[in-house]
């Protein structure tokens, strides 16, 4: 079944119509004049329009995009590429693929966008192996503007080559960290790079590349239509715009909610989501994602932009807003959160090889009630470990929800270790 | 010859389409699932005269990704997301009940070839939930009857 948000904006007005996927029926409703239009402006005017405009990235860390597209190189011949990031795998993140199978036309147009700005001849839009219904919709798209001549020697007529190639990953979330992607890109397992050097100089192939989320690039064909002053009229004033807010958990309407930055997140929750099932009373909500630490049900009136977030110690992420009523026993939490940066962690860093691995032990001991109390300096001495030292920030990412859940819950560990057993028998099962 | 000439040719389209041959290594693996379901030695070697590195090499690709398989699979994959956004909405109850009517444990497959039941990481449909990825399939907003009338109506 195909998804549309309960909220829309400029995004996904037009998702519930099912000719917004087709050529003629997003050009019908707009669709292309962004990309006209910037093929008549200079790439640094674009460059210029899209930092003042403020976008920030949606793939989870938040970077200008305008500054992202200044970094690529102007005095070079060697080939540019993009590469749009679609393995989206972030737990709680389902934004892009509905942003791939209902408005593929709109990622296409905002690549091409970026494509004029950073001088890039070729973007490899990667799409995570699961998504396959997704990637069909998106080569079909491809393929529809191949035709029209949007894509090959001549876009639209003008003197500016490009072409897009669909690509597919094989189900591993470390391929959603960009040197990840690019090496998967490349034919080779998906091992983060160090960096230095970046993308920017040495990227895809060795070539200069930049790495946008697919949200960002959507947001790109809004922003050149109707300007950046526009743009900046939604959100707050540091992160401007709207995101798609998902919604996941024990909540009555889970689902997708484009909303402007800075919605306060018990808004999202009480209104959009229509509060919790049974109208049971909040224990936490992890806002962005499960790399995001997670807040108590005392700060659910924090604006979701980054500014805010970051003072409760968390960020924004992907947007994925994931709901847990009273009855949820943390530590089991911890245990499904733990797991799986224990399975994905790709093995390069000892820190993050081996720490995945003992918070993941120690927290299943502390559910099975055969932890200690000494358990819990040793979990925040490992997660203290983890963080700042390694190749990517896959190791920050499964550090700081351990980190948050002790914050916030760390009587929840103590009850399970002082009583011997979980004490939330009526919670989630594991 | 493993690889039939017609997914040759769409491996040589696919090595078009990048810099550097082997960038269309990972197409080509998903285009020899598509025909044998998993990668066997021959194919492997096959591979590896393509893109002109070791049969190890290939191997060690493989290995490294979830989708991607060295030894024959059974006729289907049906996978049901264990992630925390799914959990909280009964995803394990629902895996153990499909687990005791095939009288299987995740991660095996049944007697028959028929598919084997997994549990597997956040898919993508969260506010979905539970959900189970059946092969390229996504199936949304279940519960144990009709997850099961899904299962059982596979050939
Ligand atoms: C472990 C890890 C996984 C990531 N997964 C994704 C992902 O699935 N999709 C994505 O767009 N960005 C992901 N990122 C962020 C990317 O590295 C990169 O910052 C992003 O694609 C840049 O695009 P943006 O600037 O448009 O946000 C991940 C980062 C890390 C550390
Ligand atoms: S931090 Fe973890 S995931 Fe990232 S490169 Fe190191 S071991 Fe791999
Ligand atoms: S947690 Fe199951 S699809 Fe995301």
């Amino acid at each position: 079944m195909l998804k549309v948000p309960y909220v829309t904006g400029y995004l996904s007005e037009h998702f519930g119509d099912d000719g917004f996927g087709t050529l003629s029926g997003y050009e019908a409703r707009g669709g292309y004049r962004g990309l006209r239009q910037a093929l008549d402006t200079s790439p640094e005017d674009l460059i210029e329009l899209l930092k003042s405009s403020g976008l920030q990235g949606r793939g989870g860390a938040g970077f200008s995009a305008g500054m992202k597209w200044s970094f690529m190189p102007t005095d070079s011949d060697r080939p540019k590429y993009l590469v749009c990031n679609a393995d989206e795998s972030e737990p709680g993140s389902f934004k892009d693929r509905i942003l791939l199978e209902r408005a593929p036309h709109q990622i296409v147009e905002g690549i091409l966008i970026a494509a004029w700005a950073t001088g890039a001849e070729k973007t490899f839009i990667y799409i995570r192996g699961e998504y396959a219904f997704p990637a069909d919709q998106v080569d079909r798209a491809v393929a529809e503007a191949r035709e029209r001549g949007y894509l090959g020697a001549k876009v639209m007529g003008k003197d500016f080559a490009h072409e897009i190639v669909v690509t597919r990953g094989a189900g591993a979330y470390i391929c959603g960290e960009e040197t990840g992607l690019l090496e998967s890109l490349e034919g080779k397992k998906g091992l983060p790079r160090k960096k230095p050097p970046f993308p920017a100089q040495y990227g895809a192939f060795g070539m200069p590349t930049t790495v946008n989320n697919v949200e960002t690039f959507s947001h790109v064909p809004h922003i050149v239509c109707k300007g950046a002053d526009w743009f900046r009229g939604f959100g707050t004033e540091k992160s401007p715009g709207t995101t798609l807010f998902g919604v996941s958990g024990q909540v009555q309407r889970p689902g997708l909610f484009e909303l402007p930055l800075g919605t306060p997140l018990d808004e999202i929750i009480f209104e959009h989501a229509a509060g919790l099932l049974e109208d049971r009373p909040v224990k936490g909500v992890i806002p962005g994602g499960m790399s995001m630490p997670i807040l108590p049900a005392n700060q659910l009136d924090v604006p979701m932009a980054n500014e805010f977030l970051r003072e409760r110690k968390t960020m924004l992420g992907t947007g994925g807003i994931m709901v847990m009523d009273d009855t949820t026993c943390m530590v089991r939490v911890a245990c499904v959160i733990s797991y799986f940066f224990r399975d994905e962690s790709c093995g390069q860093c000892t820190q993050c090889r081996e720490g995945t691995g003992w918070m993941n032990s120690i927290v299943e001991r502390i559910e099975r009630g055969a932890g200690e109390q000494s358990d819990l300096d040793i979990l925040l001495d490992v997660a203290g470990k983890m963080e700042g030292q390694t190749i990517c920030a896959f190791s920050d990412a499964a550090a700081w929800p351990i980190q948050g859940l002790l914050r916030h819950f760390r009587e929840d560990f103590e009850a399970h270790i002082r009583g011997k057993k979980c004490p939330f028998p009526g919670s989630f099962e594991l | 010859m493993v690889i039939s000439d017609e997914t040759r040719s769409k491996i040589d389209a696919e090595i078009g389409n990048f810099p550097q041959r082997r960038g269309a290594l990972l197409p080509a693996l998903h285009l020899v699932h598509k025909d044998h379901g998993y990668v066997s030695t021959d194919v492997a070697k096959e591979l590896a005269e393509i893109f002109e590195i070791n049969p190890i090499d290939v191997m060690e690709v493989v290995s490294f990704y979830n989708l991607f398989y060295d030894r024959p699979q059974p006729r289907h994959h049906a996978h049901v997301c264990t992630n925390l956004p799914c959990s909280l909405r009964g995803a394990r109850s629902l895996l153990r009940r499909l687990e005791s009517h095939f009288g299987v444990r995740a991660g095996e497959a049944t007697p028959d070839g028929k598919l084997v039941l997994g549990h597997e990481e956040c898919l993508g449909a969260c506010a979905y939930a539970p959900m189970m990825r059946v092969d390229d399939t996504y199936f949304e907003d279940l519960d144990f009857e009709k997850a099961k009338t899904i299962l059982d109506g596979l050939e």
